[in-house]
């Protein structure tokens, strides 16, 4: 079976899996559970907790791969698994070594070829994506909140998604493909933040607030900006096409147009996580910061610019995805205490967690794939309210 | 030999118009205990952040160990020079003993986190300010009196030379204003050179090796506490008329209050 044909057939999915999935969905709901209860010192055993996180993420991983319209038991999806990364070991001692090893060879081939496709270029490289673009969201809404000491502000907030949107309806209009529309969402998600910056630049006063309110401004300026596109845009074919792009989707990831953001993703994400603790710092406030021995200005910008390309990469790969940079935090925070030593982590193993679950819901609940950002809204106000209700220690 | 810190012909002003202090000229040395008083906005504050280089002065120079402080690297800088700002709460709720080891931020690299010996220098610092009990409570949650002891520790921990405090009595009850003088007194004969603003003329008898009165952008009068704070100094700086009195026995000492008449 050809590679194009197993993805249609995945995307457009029968009825059998929704029963699946509701499971899964359990099962996730008393992990979740279950890792509250154990709280009852202040913010204890935050690396077991981290550790718990990252089993969780592995879970969802392999529920992500056996659930679908192609039907896969579970032990072959684990076993499928390990024979793949054992011999792409092997493949990579013998390119070294020139050694063949035969125990990296060892799990006979039991499952059909088809099954192997399924796996590893069908729903490894989206469930990848997914993993990613959730962990990189969330960490860019982690940071900002820290930096700019708000834990209402997400990822959003200085008009990349607004931007991002602009690029990808302008190149939607221009019938352009996939990989043109995600680099140009990707750079105008970009260009939108550096507006924003040369704006908050131009008042010398309150760098963060102003940076904040200039965010805004771009943030409507290019929404009003993809209104006109939608506004002019052939409404039976472009028009759809738009309004499904701004609406979220993995369906389009694939192993080969996101080989150029995953860099991006994996580099931004380690300089947030080595300057996790002086994240920390900044967030007790800008003079305190600097009498610390912080130059709190380039590590500003470092950070700001870090999560912003993080939440340009994951809009450019999935989308404009709402809430998952605000909520997550927010979790992780509960979870291993506001210290970002542990609490970014958290938020990468909770982030890809999250987003991998609900993408997988999306794509396996009805027989047509649901816009993801669909769902992260709808769950994530009922969290988002739940939180503010359980949140006395986390924040006031 | 020249002091520790050295400040000379300062003046600074926000907007380029309005100097708030200006020419302003002294120095302290190690074990000086050195107290601005002044009335409300005669820019206490902003002298103390011009110290450690918060804000950059228009004229004048700030040399720490007879270097400028704007030639220091951020992180040397707070190696030389901790600061206490106002009691203020943060967005988050780190742990008292989180907060302590963000002293340890200058002695660290860029990207590290800090180490298990780190964490020995802030508990020590928490035994030495003696709050250790309250290492595991969220920071937000403590009262004025306690945020204050735990930033005194949290600068312990950031092993400073010289030491700026603003107003650190101002949000305390009797009980931790007198401990938190104590505690100066302590850190002054550890060696520490002492910089704080206050809005307590009287406890400059206690703690005060050299005290400035601000007025005016200018020091109305510098000098021991013993010759600068008398009631004509203070009538003129905060325009209301305070007596000055020694009471021997068991208090043994000058202080001061304000005289009110019906």
């Amino acid at each position: 079976m050809k590679r194009a044909e197993i993805a249609r057939q995945e995307n457009a999915q029968n009825s059998d899996d929704a029963t699946l999935s509701s499971k899964a969905k359990h099962r996730l709901h008393l992990s979740k559970d279950s890792l509250y209860s154990g709280k009852s010192r202040l913010y204890p055993g935050k690396a077991s907790i981290n550790f718990i996180l990252f089993l969780l993420l592995v879970g969802v991983l392999i529920t992500a791969l056996f659930m679908g319209r192609y039907p896969i038991d579970p032990v072959t999806v684990v076993v499928i698994v390990v024979a793949g990364i054992l011999e792409w070991i092997g493949n990579a001692i013998a390119s070294i070594t020139g050694l063949k090893i035969a125990f990296f060879w060892s799990i006979p081939h039991t499952w059909s070829t088809v099954m192997d496709t399924v796996v590893w270029d069908v729903r490894f490289p989206r469930a990848v994506a997914v993993i990613l673009a959730g962990a990189g969201l969330s960490v860019s809404g982690a940071t900002y909140q820290g930096v700019f000491r708000n834990p209402l502000v997400s990822e959003s907030i200085l008009g990349v998604s607004a931007g991002a949107g602009v690029g990808a309806a302008l190149a939607i209009l221009m019938d352009q493909g996939t990989s043109v529309i995600q680099l140009s969402a990707f750079t105008f998600g970009l260009l939108a933040v550096g507006m924003t910056f040369t704006i908050s630049r131009v008042y010398r006063s309150n760098p963060t607030l102003v940076l904040v309110l200039a965010g805004i401004i771009i943030g409507s300026l290019f929404s009003a900006m993809i209104s006109l596109m939608k506004f002019v845009a052939d409404p039976y074919s472009k028009l759809p096409d738009i309004v499904f792009w701004l609406m979220g989707s993995f369906a389009k990831a694939s192993k080969t147009n996101f080989t150029l953001v995953i860099p991006v993703i994996l580099i931004a994400m380690l300089v947030i996580v080595l300057l996790r603790w002086q994240l920390n710092v900044i967030s007790m406030g800008d003079e305190e910061a600097r009498s610390l021995g912080i130059d709190t200005r380039r590590l500003r910008i470092v950070v700001i610019v870090c999560s912003t390309l993080l939440t340009a990469a994951a809009v450019c790969i999935g989308g404009v995805i709402g809430w998952v940079g605000l909520i997550i935090p927010h979790i992780s925070r509960m979870l291993v205490g506001p210290d970002h030593k542990d609490m970014i982590i958290a938020s990468i193993l909770l982030g890809g967690s999250y987003l991998l679950a609900v993408d997988t819901v999306c794509r396996t609940l009805t027989s047509v794939e649901i816009p993801i950002s669909i769902v992260t809204s709808i769950l994530g106000a009922p969290i988002f309210l739940y939180l503010l209700y359980k949140a006395k220690k986390a924040w006031s | 030999m020249c002091a520790r810190l050295e400040v000379k012909n300062a003046t600074f002003s926000y907007d380029g118009k309005r100097n708030i202090f200006e020419d302003i000229s002294f120095s302290v040395d190690s074990g000086d205990v050195f107290c601005i008083l002044g009335p409300n906005g005669t820019g206490k504050s902003t002298l103390l952040r011009c110290l450690c280089n918060l804000y950059p002065l228009n004229a004048g120079n700030i040399c720490i160990d007879g270097k400028g402080i704007s030639s220091y690297a951020p992180k040397k800088l707070a190696k030389k020079i901790g600061f206490i700002p106002q009691v203020h709460t943060p967005t988050f709720p780190y742990s008292v003993l989180q907060v302590v080891m963000m002293g340890r931020t200058p002695h660290l690299n860029t990207f590290a986190s800090p180490s298990h010996r780190d964490k020995e220098i802030a508990l020590e610092a928490l035994m030495t300010v003696n709050i250790e009990h309250i290492r595991d409570k969220p920071y937000t949650e403590l009262s004025g009196g306690q945020m204050q002891l735990v930033l005194m520790a949290r600068v312990l921990a950031q092993e400073p030379e010289i030491l700026l405090l603003d107003e650190p009595t101002s949000h305390l009850d009797v009980g931790n204003q007198i401990y938190t003088i104590k505690m100066i007194r302590k850190l002054s004969k550890k060696g520490l050179a002492l910089v704080m603003t206050s809005h307590f003329p009287d406890h400059t008898f206690l703690s005060s090796s050299k005290v400035g009165i601000m007025k005016d952008r200018k020091f109305l009068a510098m000098g021991p506490a013993e010759t600068v704070v008398t009631e004509e100094n203070l009538q003129e700086a905060y325009g209301v008329p305070i007596k000055i009195v020694r009471i021997e026995g068991e208090i043994k000492r000058k202080i001061a209050v304000p005289v009110v008449k019906d």
